[in-house]
């Protein structure tokens, strides 16, 4: 194809792509490695205390309610230029124009610039995972041509989106709309010491799990999509039962979960903070997070095989699964929370 | 979750691509590795897929005896659905509940088309066409 001359040739031989488990922990992770400060996509997550769990029957996609195993989306970039006092900066826009224009703009003076996009329009996605999801991740670190040079975190290397690609994937509207948005780090980062972070990190996610007073959130969630999963054939087809099922596992299971609903992520990051704070309880407590995870695993396979009609369906099953998942979590949280209060 | 518990091959989902996952390793170390794919991700996955297809080519059936528009069959091929499709557009709900009939999408304006092709990344063109296309987004 014909290429006008590359206006970014010097951040493309500096930005170094790194793969995640996660898109905006991920992406998070990899503008502070440019910037070089090597914080682990684990400790990202974990300092910006992002563990969660809920499920709201009330929010629906795709007649589906929401399941999420993680804080809100922009709960890690947020998180972390409040705790690292990061020079983070967001823009977003009214015009698609603009905000090509901005996005140019940046990538000319050389900067790798975080952007949120629609998973269903970003044509290097493989088809079977496109859906309407507005909330990705990624980033880009540099134009050519009329391509993007793209640095997707969920993937294994860089790649390229097309100009008019990008631009729809940064423009849809709906839900969780992008509206364009793009972050780089501006300016400066300051030197913080993240160590006496860690243990107030650690307990905000034991609390946010314990202790929100609504039921559908942190542990209590769990309890509740366990009863509801039992219901479900008094009230629902055996149809919409098998999707539902299936539906909990996506959320759990799908690309950017890191296997097992994030619960992996965040025993890496309890393992880093045994080191750093120098706490053998840590170290035990992330194996057994662990274990969590590797239940939740069972749970998915389980799930994903009743769904497809390999298994026959058997909710109580799933329902006790569920209901000792959150058991075990609700006693991790209350040790973990004074194996750092000491 | 081992590292010998991590499924190798690509899935016909990732399409050659593998993704990043966290396991413990011999000695007790979180890592990253790569995975082709679990058998509950892949089975759910291509089970939303398939729910998808089924819709649309349902949709495809009505459309050709004239039953419902266009549109519905488009709507349910690129993984849409009425609420998606009304905040996707910025159409009010009971319109779009309309225009995804047959005598609904008959009548309406080239701006109004034009806003829903927009949306979906198709042409007009496209938007009133019951031709299957080969791949999910042309």
């Amino acid at each position: 194809m014909s290429s006008p001359p590359a206006t970014t040739e010097r951040s493309k031989t500096a930005f170094q792509h790194r793969q995640s488990a996660h898109c905006e922990s991920g992406v998070i992770s990899s503008l502070l490695h440019h910037e070089g400060i090597p914080l682990s996509e684990a400790m990202v997550f974990g300092l910006s205390a992002s563990l969660s769990f809920a499920y709201i029957p009330l929010v629906k996609i795709n007649e589906m309610p929401l399941i999420a195993y993680r804080m809100i989306p922009r709960w890690i970039l947020n998180g972390m230029r409040k705790r690292l006092h990061l020079p983070l900066r967001f823009e977003k826009f009214k015009s698609s124009a603009e905000g090509r224009k901005r996005l140019d703009e940046l990538l000319a003076q050389g900067r790798p610039v975080g952007l949120q996009s629609s998973v269903f329009f970003l044509p290097y996605f493989p088809e079977n995972m496109r859906f309407h999801f507005n909330a990705h991740n990624l980033i880009a670190y540099g134009r050519e041509g009329n391509e993007y040079l793209i640095s997707d975190p969920v993937f294994n290397g860089p790649t390229r989106c097309a100009l008019a690609d990008l631009q729809r994937a940064r423009f849809v509207r709906g839900a969780l709309a992008p509206k364009g948005l793009i972050y780089y780090i501006d300016g400066p980062v300051p030197k913080v010491d993240i160590v006496p972070l860690l243990r107030g990190a650690i307990k905000k996610n034991c609390v946010m799990m314990l202790h929100v007073p609504l039921p559908f959130v942190g542990c209590p969630g769990i309890r509740l999509l366990s009863r509801r999963v039992l219901k479900l054939p008094a009230q629902k087809d055996l149809a919409y039962t098998r999707r539902f099922i299936g539906h909990i596992v996506r959320m759990q299971e799908e690309i950017g979960t890191g296997g097992a609903g994030f619960r992996f992520l965040y025993a890496a990051f309890l393992q880093e903070c045994a080191v750093l704070l120098n706490n053998p309880r840590l170290q035990e407590l992330s194996l057994e997070l662990t274990a969590i995870g590797d239940e939740w695993r069972e749970f998915a396979l389980h799930a994903a095989r009743m769904s497809k009609g390999r298994e026959d369906l058997d909710l109580p099953l799933l329902h006790g699964l569920l209901h000792d998942l959150a058991n075990k979590e609700t006693a991790l949280y209350k040790t973990l929370k004074k194996a750092v209060d000491q | 979750m081992r590292p010998d518990e991590v499924p190798q091959e690509s899935s016909p989902l990732f399409d050659g691509q593998r993704k990043a996952v966290y396991v413990v390793n011999q000695d007790g170390h979180y890592q990253i590795a790569q995975s082709g794919g679990s058998e509950a991700e892949v089975t759910v996955t291509l089970e939303a897929v398939a729910w998808f297809a089924k819709l649309a080519e349902d949709a495809h059936q009505r459309a050709l005896r004239g039953e419902t528009s266009p549109l519905e069959y488009h709507m349910c091929r690129l993984r849409l659905d009425e609420p998606t499709l009304a905040s996707a557009t910025g159409v009010w709900r009971w319109r779009v509940r309309r225009h995804l009939t047959a005598k609904g999408f008959a009548s309406l304006k080239p701006n109004q088309l034009e806003r829903y092709a927009d949306a979906m990344g198709l042409t007009v063109e496209q938007l009133k066409s019951l031709e299957k296309p080969t791949k999910l987004r042309a």
